[in-house]
């Protein structure tokens, strides 16, 4: 196996081009369970845990290999909300924000809040430069992406005017380490509320129809929130399975999305 | 004359664990620690299907790579084909029909483990699917069972003038030790071998092994090693077998370690119950009679399911007196995992049952669920309400409940804290959207064996210059065994340097297994005995009239120096004996009861189905305690288990395939989930084993399931008829 | 390949393929069988050791990623036979049963209480919401860890 530690981008970006097939290591809580479980044996790895760009995070971006112990202290509400929710300390120690991106799992409780903040994923490959991809144009199956081949995922770039008023809220079945049975982010900004879920779709999905319900609507009274979480709960997608079933994840969606936007007007 | 010394870390202190600096430092050495050089890696084929027909097993291409030493068979099994505790219907490796998910097909050997991974990858397996039997009713109905049995007591034609009827679900829980299934077989070059494995039973591995090697007593010797908890999880067989046939075969070590998932599949389970109850009571709420329906699933495989189905229907009633009692029980035969020992043994399904049942009928006569409870509260000298059986000895059944009424209940404020709600620091629930509830419930356990099984248990204890050793069979798998046979053997003998020394199955007899609350009493029982034994023989030698620390004294003067007596004493320790029930159940079965009560309170989100279990509290009836912390940490330890099934540890399968095999997805309460817990004693002396102790490592597990179930009843008023909980369940979706 | 990294204070090597865990590389190759092997997908922590300053399951750590990494199991948390004050703890509690979890709690309360001497119960219980114990239902650990924290040292 070919093991490439890269401590910057310019080597990491080498490196892919060199072997495309070899596959990106940041914290391993992705990669490391295939390869003990499923017997996995890559051909080649390029380690990203120590790769400084991608480490960095501003108001506008937010790097590939930020765990998610340092997002837990994230200026950005529900990022930090999330962030405390994600597997262990031992998991968060690790894990990072690009490898939830790549992994794109149905279930990746850093999902949600990428597509209520409209934010984008940023790609490097060496010979094809640079590209921002629109998170919905990003996701597009049960763990698929549109990350090309020699691609890297550098950084979820954030929009200029970030939602102040954001709520994160995920339900399992146990308090710690548990696998998202839904979750969802409410944020509000100057266009209103916005409405993201994860775990009742292939991919991380808004809920436009209720987005443009509330959104229409001049005071949230008790009948507001009841048709608009009946609208999420209709909007969503969701699968039966051993971790839940569909109708109940319906039902959980309506509840936490109607329960985060009144966790935002009184923030 | 000497001052005489009193030697610390006798019976009723809490002494601390002789194991626990290695267990802390890193030093103790586990069954998947087990290591020699040279040594073979071992693996396994398995079967995908719940059922399907073997049509081609073609090790060639394994046999064929560098590096494997040995590919295995069902072919290739020397003596009796099959294995299990009590029938040997479980074949060693795939007969050519595999009849659960995860059945061993073939076994591997090779130098190093990713070798051997690549072997069973490399094994060519042709199958025709099957359709599984997964329905334990459907079995049942056809006749497909291990056991069936009927209790008939009193007056079919009894009535009540209160009617409860429901059904209950109980699903399936794993024991879900922590340290895998492993072993190490080492070839003794003269045909035998040696063998080092996870069990809580070496003798009856041992009967089992001989038999499917075709090899002699003393040619196999099975050695206790570090046990990473078992729960009933190595009660039966797992890869015993396989790594000796590996090991023989190779003329060389192999060490075989399962992997979570492996585990998952290789060990038995908690039997999946279906539960028909009808209790009839007069006005009173006193019972008149009991009639229930019982369906265990056993899975593919016998093992111990006709056991635990005697024991699911003698505890049927649980610790009430009832007159009229009619009970039909069958353990299916499916496709489904087999099913064998989890703590609680047949009681903890019943227990579930009999009390919602108890709870329904409370709440049909408008009074609380514990003064129905101590309306029927079954008591020393009154007959058992299935066997008949009139109680002996202690049975502190209205005690526990007056005690648990005096512990105080938590804070009745919802906690500020958001992550102190249900959902947790999932934050889906806010302080409004909170229902407290508080419930309910007693358990009943048998100690030791039953149903006249030779229940005994030998130790020799051996006094030398350096101390005294404590040779035995029986297996620490981490409830404190070791430290309990210590404190006794001091009370007895005043001595303190005191060696447990595990001895393998050719150097003494069985001390019978680790489970059925039984050790505390059976193998203590047998060191006190012994101890007793020593004492006198010592004293009568030197004709003292006290043994110290210091040695023997004869009216206060020091006759002989500790350093300078040597002596040994070998017991084989029975509990009282037990009867065969007749065919209507009744009779003797049991050698003696102990009963636990808990009180569950939990904070519920009804709206999206989410539980926080605040605390449970109990009382436990122990005889004597014999290390109040060894207690308190079966207490707490069996409610973890007892909450994990009553809100998230279920095995989820689909025509028998086990959907959730890993960590990930078969869920065990976190330090998140766990309830603050607050426990008491009442020492009432059992009439036999160690001091009046009782064993009680089942009794915390029985009841609390039950306790939590009615405490979520009665915060939203939903039946809830199934274990575990699931959050649909409550939101009713 | 050969990675060399700084375990328990002490310079190690060891050829390995570099794809293995951490995890197996200390207990099969560096004779370290202290960590244990529950689940190996980060879902116990039995395997838990510090890295780098950080308390990750050593499982879910590819070998190949440790090249001058500075790693803490828990072999290395008490010094010259003295057992650490957390492991006294732990013993003097009663919170060691089985034991198979006791390792992964004795390395995640040495990072605890290094980064914070005082933490309260929540946090506590957050820290070692990584940490499975199926024996002891986790109360005697807890009543260790208050006692560690309320005395601060």
């Amino acid at each position: 196996m070919h093991f490439v530690d890269a401590r910057d981008l310019a080597v990491a970006l080498d490196a892919k081009a060199e072997q495309p097939e070899a596959e990106f290591l940041a914290g391993g809580t992705d990669l490391m369970v295939e390869v003990n479980l499923s017997h996995h044996r890559p051909e080649g790895v390029i380690a990203v845990r120590r790769c400084e760009e991608l480490l960095e995070q501003d108001s506008r971006r937010i790097g590939a290999a930020v765990t998610w112990a340092r997002l837990e202290r994230s200026p950005h509400r529900a990022l930090a909300q999330l962030a405390r929710t994600i597997g262990s300390p031992q998991i968060r120690a690790a894990g990072t924000m690009g490898g939830n991106v790549a992994t794109a799992s149905p279930a990746g409780d850093g999902l949600p809040w990428i597509a209520a903040v409209d934010a984008e994923i940023e790609v490097v490959s060496r010979d094809r430069g640079r590209r921002i991809i629109p998170w919905s144009d990003f996701f597009v199956g049960v763990k698929d992406t549109t990350l090309a081949l020699d691609e890297i995922i550098t950084a979820v770039v954030l929009p200029e005017q970030m939602p102040v008023s954001q709520e994160f809220a995920k339900v399992g079945q146990r308090n710690a380490m548990v696998i998202a049975t839904v979750n969802c982010v409410v944020v509000r900004g100057d266009d209103g509320f916005r409405v993201a879920l994860g775990s009742v779709a292939p991919v991380p999905i808004r809920a436009g129809r209720a987005e443009q319900m509330i959104n229409a609507e001049t005071s949230i009274s008790e009948a507001v929130l009841e048709e608009f979480a009946r609208l999420v709960a209709e909007e969503v997608r969701p699968i039966s399975d051993h971790r839940s079933t569909e109708a109940y994840r319906r039902h959980a969606s309506g509840v936490l999305a109607s329960r985060l936007v009144q966790r935002c007007l009184s923030a | 004359m000497t001052t005489k010394e009193r030697v610390a870390d006798r019976i009723g202190e809490s002494t601390t664990r002789p194991d626990g600096v290695a267990k802390l430092t890193g030093n103790f050495a586990y069954g998947s620690d087990l290591w020699m050089d040279g040594m073979l890696f071992g693996a396994t084929v398995r079967s995908p299907y719940a059922h399907a027909r073997l049509l081609k097993l073609d090790i060639t291409p394994a046999v064929l790579m560098s590096g494997v030493r040995a590919v295995l068979t069902q072919d290739d099994v020397p003596g009796v084909p099959g294995f299990g505790q009590v029938e040997q219907d479980q074949p060693v490796l795939c007969d050519g029909t595999a009849r659960y998910w995860g059945e061993p097909v073939a076994i591997v050997a090779a130098d190093d483990a990713e070798t051997a991974r690549a072997a069973v990858a490399a094994i060519v397996v042709e199958w025709e699917p099957l359709t599984p039997v997964t329905d334990m009713d459907a079995a049942s109905a056809v006749g497909e069972v291990f056991r069936d049995m009927v209790i008939r007591r009193g007056d079919a034609d009894a009535a009540g003038s209160v009617v409860i009827e429901a059904e209950y679900e109980t699903a399936i829980q794993d024991q879900a030790p922590l340290g895998p299934e492993a072993g190490l077989a080492i070839p003794d070059g003269d045909g035998g071998l040696d063998l080092y494995v996870t069990s809580q039973w070496v003798h009856i591995d041992h009967a089992q092994i001989i038999a499917s090697l075709d090899l002699e007593p003393d040619d196999v010797r099975c050695h206790p090693v570090g046990i990473g908890g078992a729960f009933g999880a190595r009660e039966d067989i797992s890869l015993h077998i396989h790594v000796a046939m590996l090991a023989l075969r190779t003329g060389r070590p192999v060490r075989m370690v399962y992997d979570r998932t492996e585990s998952f599949a290789g060990h038995v389970k908690r039997h999946p119950a279906r539960m028909r109850y009808r209790h009839e009571a007069d006005d009173d709420g006193r019972l008149v009679k009991v009639t229930v329906d019982l369906v265990l699933d056993g899975g593919a495989y016998a093992h111990t399911s006709a056991a635990v189905l005697a024991n699911a229907a003698f505890f049927t009633v649980g610790p009430y007196n009832c007159d009229n009692v009619f009970v039909d029980a069958s353990v299916s035969r499916t496709n489904n995992p087999p099913a064998g020992a989890m703590r609680g043994f047949g009681a903890v399904q019943v227990c579930f049952a009999y009390e919602s049942q108890m709870d329904l009928l409370a709440k049909e006569l408008g009074i609380h669920p514990l003064e129905v409870r101590r309306r029927n509260a079954l008591a020393p000298g009154d007959p058992m309400a299935t066997s008949g059986q009139i109680v002996e000895g202690s049975l502190p059944t209205l005690r526990v409940m007056q005690e648990l009424e005096t512990i105080p209940m938590p804070d009745a404020s919802i906690p500020d804290d958001p992550s102190l709600l249900p959902g947790g620091t999932g934050l889906t629930t806010r302080k409004q959207d909170v229902v407290r509830g508080v419930g309910y419930a007693l358990g009943l356990k048998n100690l030791a064996f039953s149903e006249a099984f030779d229940d005994f248990s030998e130790v020799r204890l051996v006094l030398t210059p350096a101390g005294l050793e404590i040779h035995t069979a029986a297996i620490e798998v981490g409830q404190g065994l070791v430290t309990i046979c210590q404190q006794i053997a001091r009370s007895v003998l005043g001595i303190e340097r005191i060696a447990w020394v595990p001895a393998d199955t050719s150097q003494i007899g069985s001390a019978g297994s680790t489970s059925a609350s039984r050790q505390t009493q059976m193998t203590g029982g047998a060191v006190y005995e012994a101890a007793v034994g020593l004492r006198t023989q010592i004293l009568e030698r030197y004709d003292g009239d006290e043994l110290t620390n210091d040695g023997v004294y004869r009216a206060g003067e020091l006759v002989a120096s500790l350093a300078e007596i040597t002596g040994e004493q070998w017991v084989r320790y029975r509990h009282p004996p037990t009867e065969e029930p007749d065919e209507f159940g009744q009779g003797n079965p049991h050698a003696g009861f102990v009963v636990a009560a808990h009180r569950a309170v939990v904070d519920v989100d009804p709206e999206l189905g989410l539980v926080r279990v605040v605390q449970v509290d109990t009382v436990q009836d122990v005889g004597k305690a014999l290390n109040p912390q060894a207690i308190v940490g079966q207490l707490e330890g069996g409610i973890a288990q007892g909450v994990g099934f009553a809100i998230m540890e279920e095995l989820i399968l689909k025509d028998g395939v086990i959907l959730n095999p890993t960590f990930t997805d078969y869920l065990i309460p976190t330090l998140l989930d766990v309830p603050d817990v607050r426990s008491r004693v009442i020492e009432e002396p059992a009439h036999w084993g160690p001091f009046g102790a009782k064993g009680i490592g089942e009794s915390p597990t029985i009841s609390s399931t039950p306790a939590v179930v009615a405490a979520i009843r009665a915060a939203t008023g939903k039946p809830l008829t199934r274990v575990p909980v699931r959050p649909q369940d409550i939101v009713g979706v | 390949m050969i990675v060399t990294l700084t375990l328990n204070g002490e310079e190690r090597s060891a050829t390995v393929a570099g794809w293995e865990s951490l995890l197996t590389v200390l207990r099969d190759n560096l004779a370290l069988p202290g960590s244990k092997n529950a689940c190996e997908q980060g879902e116990c922590g039995s395997c838990s050791v510090i890295l780098d300053g950080e308390n990750v399951n050593s499982c879910l750590v590819m070998i190949g990623d440790c090249e001058a990494a500075a790693i803490t199991t828990v072999e290395g948390i008490a010094v010259e036979g003295e057992l650490h004050p957390i492991q006294e703890a732990i013993l003097e509690e009663g919170g060691v049963q089985c034991g198979f979890c006791t390792p992964g709690f004795v390395v995640t309360a040495a990072h605890l209480f290094a980064g914070d001497p005082r933490p309260n119960e929540a946090a506590i219980r957050e820290a070692f919401s990584g940490n499975i114990c199926r024996c002891t239902g986790y109360g005697a650990l807890l009543r260790a860890f208050d006692a560690l924290a309320e005395d601060g040292s």
